[in-house]
């Protein structure tokens, strides 16, 4: 720590507020380089297949707006709760409830339904999702316990309580006893916005959030409440915001919107319930909230990118025969040089001996 | 001897070894947190030690390398974590979340090759006479040698934080780290050296699931322990002793869990399988309702930034 320094800036910088995704985003490419070079690919042609080769189709583009879905939906509400320093790890769970609930209904009026059904199972799917993150929020508030790990141990409740209904009441009567349900009927399909792709009317839900999230955080005054509290928790009871409101709020919308996400999936893509719903949608999500900048519009741009990072995977293992891992490590990799980079946005690197001590950082 | 008391030893042993995991990984955790730093990554570090604790095991056919390549890989995963937060300054919540998520990816990535691999199963002590006792003999005194290192590690633990020289200045720099460097402690090598030890530890919990509990590589072998441990953490007050009484708790639900099918209730077994993690929530809140208890034991710096200029 003698040669290389850090020197609290006087303000944050606001260029490198910017800088450091790309920076971030420049190193994760350069340690993949060295990555495939160590596991014997050829590094450029592995690169191409992972992040070029999807881009270059309408299909692949759709794909890609069909990951980034789930992604944004879920990180949007992760990022309003992060900025009030309530850690909502749930997402996965939540997701996983939206789409018990919502397709649930699906299974539930089989054979019996009408314009009807699709409404009613986007909000079952939503109030699922709120309802798994209310676990937490209750438990927070009521009795103090972190919402980090209730909602966590919540994910593998969540997982394995579809499991138990893919086993059971959802399952497919007539599938032999393949843990699947039924495929939903048209009914119960959300409709497609891009003929020839898979980009399906959850996507514009996404838009819509993103939109949402951004009104709700730069113009409204809870907006206001969620940055004052997360950034000075004292100044904040000084004011005498609700903190437990803003509790019950952030986790419920982010609840709700994995709901959203969770629902998307499975009347979106996949079209029935099966065990596997989610490929980690909800932790990914994690990550893309951070990339974002727990900025609604970073988190837009963050989402294409991780849902890149999903396809580029499958491609990759198509092409090269590269294990679908992978995709993890690289997600990974991201959000550690996201975090290490974010050092140069307070503070400044000096070579030598220390010198003049800089004034404290705000 | 009847029947019932036939079952005791067995289900005995059964929960010393499910508690093992946890408490290497919630010790190391509990050492971390004193120094006052949270790393939220215990499932990854858990993780890659599993995945490199086997491989090394399978290759040079040694378990005893495999414990020692686990706790190393944990060592170096916690290192990252290290280098980020303590050097780099970066947000301790965030950057742990991100080393199990990057845990859980760079593991699948090494344990491809080893999935469905079997391995000779870790030979059990003998002790002549003691493990031939009846009812507690084989759960006492016949289990693998890393079920007594753990369970050797508690007091070990206590001892270090409270009864020497270099406990004392850990536990200075968790509660005030300002002070303890403005008496001109290394607070950042101490709590380097802290996450370090946290690392192995979890490492070890790691290997000890691939190379002894189960043993077998499957991917996300941990399910969830990682978590389960910290939370421990939380349970235990931050005190080696209760850590011991979390684990024993977890052990046993882990336990009854596999043996109530087998008493002929009628529950099917996805729903069984929500037990330990439901077990950890309540746990959870019967704990964290008295606040001031945890104020009071909490490491009072936990969590926050230290930079020496700032």
């Amino acid at each position: 720590m003698t040669l290389l320094r850090l020197e609290p800036r006087g303000e944050a910088s606001r260029a490198m507020v910017y800088a450091t995704p790309l920076l971030a985003v420049a190193l994760t490419l350069a340690s993949g380089f060295l990555l495939f070079w160590a596991m014997g690919f050829d590094p450029v042609k592995a690169l191409h297949a992972f992040f070029i080769a999807p881009l270059l189709s309408l299909r692949g583009l759709g794909e890609l707006a069909v990951k980034a879905t789930p992604l944004v939906l879920c990180a949007i509400g992760l990022a309003i709760g992060f900025r009030a320093n309530v850690w909502n790890i749930g997402a996965e769970g939540q997701l996983t409830l939206g789409a018990i609930t919502g397709g649930g209904l699906a299974l539930a009026f089989y054979g019996e339904g009408g314009w009807w059904l699709l409404p009613l199972m986007i909000v079952a799917g939503m109030a699922g999702g709120a309802l798994w993150a209310a676990i937490p929020a209750f438990l927070r508030v009521r009795f103090n316990a972190s919402e980090i790990l209730t909602s966590l141990m919540l994910n593998y409740v969540a997982l394995h309580l579809l499991n138990y209904l893919m086993h059971g009441p959802y399952r497919d009567p007539d599938g032999f006893a393949f843990p699947e349900s039924r495929l939903f009927e048209a009914d119960a399909v959300l409709p497609l916005l891009v003929a020839g792709t898979r980009v399906h009317l959850g996507s514009l839900f996404a838009l819509l959030a993103v939109a949402a999230g951004w009104f709700l955080m730069a113009r409204t005054f809870i907006g206001f409440q969620i940055k004052v509290i997360g950034l000075t928790p004292t100044a904040a009871g000084y004011a005498g915001f609700n903190q437990k409101k803003i509790i019950w709020l952030t986790l419920l919308l982010s609840g709700a919107l994995a709901g959203l996400a969770g629902l998307g999936e499975v009347a979106g893509p996949i079209g029935q319930m099966n065990p596997t719903i989610s490929p980690g949608y909800g932790y990914t999500a994690i990550i893309v909230a951070f990339l974002g900048r727990l900025h609604p519009v970073g988190i837009l741009l963050a989402g294409f990118l991780m849902a890149l990072s999903f396809i580029g995977g499958e491609a990759a293992q198509i092409a090269l025969g590269l294990p679908k891992a992978i995709t993890g490590v690289f997600q990974g990799m991201l959000l550690f040089f996201l975090l290490a980079t974010d050092v140069l946005i307070r503070y400044r690197v000096r070579f030598g001996a220390k010198g003049i001590v800089g004034r404290a950082a705000a | 001897m009847s029947a019932e008391l036939a079952l005791i030893g067995p289900i005995l042993a059964a929960m010393l070894a499910a508690a093992t995991p946890l408490l290497f990984a919630a010790l190391g955790e509990l050492v971390v947190e004193k120094s006052g730093v949270l790393n939220l990554g215990v499932e990854g570090m858990m993780l890659v030690g599993a995945v490199c604790g086997f491989a090394v095991a399978v290759q040079t056919g040694s378990s005893t390398l495999g414990f020692v390549a686990g706790a190393a890989a944990g060592a170096g995963m916690a290192a990252l974590f290290g280098v980020l937060t303590l050097l780099l300054l970066a947000n301790q919540v965030a950057t742990g979340l991100a080393l199990t998520l990057f845990g859980v990816g760079l593991s699948a990535l090494i344990g491809q090759g080893f999935v469905g691999i079997p391995i000779a199963d870790v030979p059990e002590l003998y002790i002549p006479g003691l493990t031939d006792l009846p009812v507690i003999g084989k759960a006492l005194f016949g289990q693998d040698a890393l079920v007594y290192l753990a369970l050797a590690a508690v007091p070990a633990v206590h001892w270090f934080l409270y009864a020497t020289r270099k406990g004392l200045i850990l536990r200075a720099v968790g509660e005030n780290h300002a002070a303890a460097h403005a008496l001109g402690y290394k607070v950042i090598r101490i709590r380097f050296l802290a996450v370090l030890f946290g690392g192995a530890m979890s490492g070890m919990a790691g290997a000890f699931l691939s190379l002894d509990y189960t043993p077998m590589w499957a991917e996300g072998i941990s399910s969830g322990r990682g978590w389960i441990a910290l939370a421990l953490v939380v349970f235990a007050t931050w005190k080696p002793g209760r850590v011991l009484l979390g684990a024993w708790l977890f052990g046993g639900v882990t336990i009854a869990q596999l043996h109530v099918q087998g008493l002929g209730i009628d529950i099917p077994s996805q729903l069984l399988s929500m037990l330990p993690y439901l077990a950890t929530v309540v746990v959870l809140v019967v704990i964290s309702r008295d606040v001031a208890r945890i104020r009071l034991n909490a490491p009072a710096s936990l969590g926050k930034v230290f930079h020496p200029d700032a």
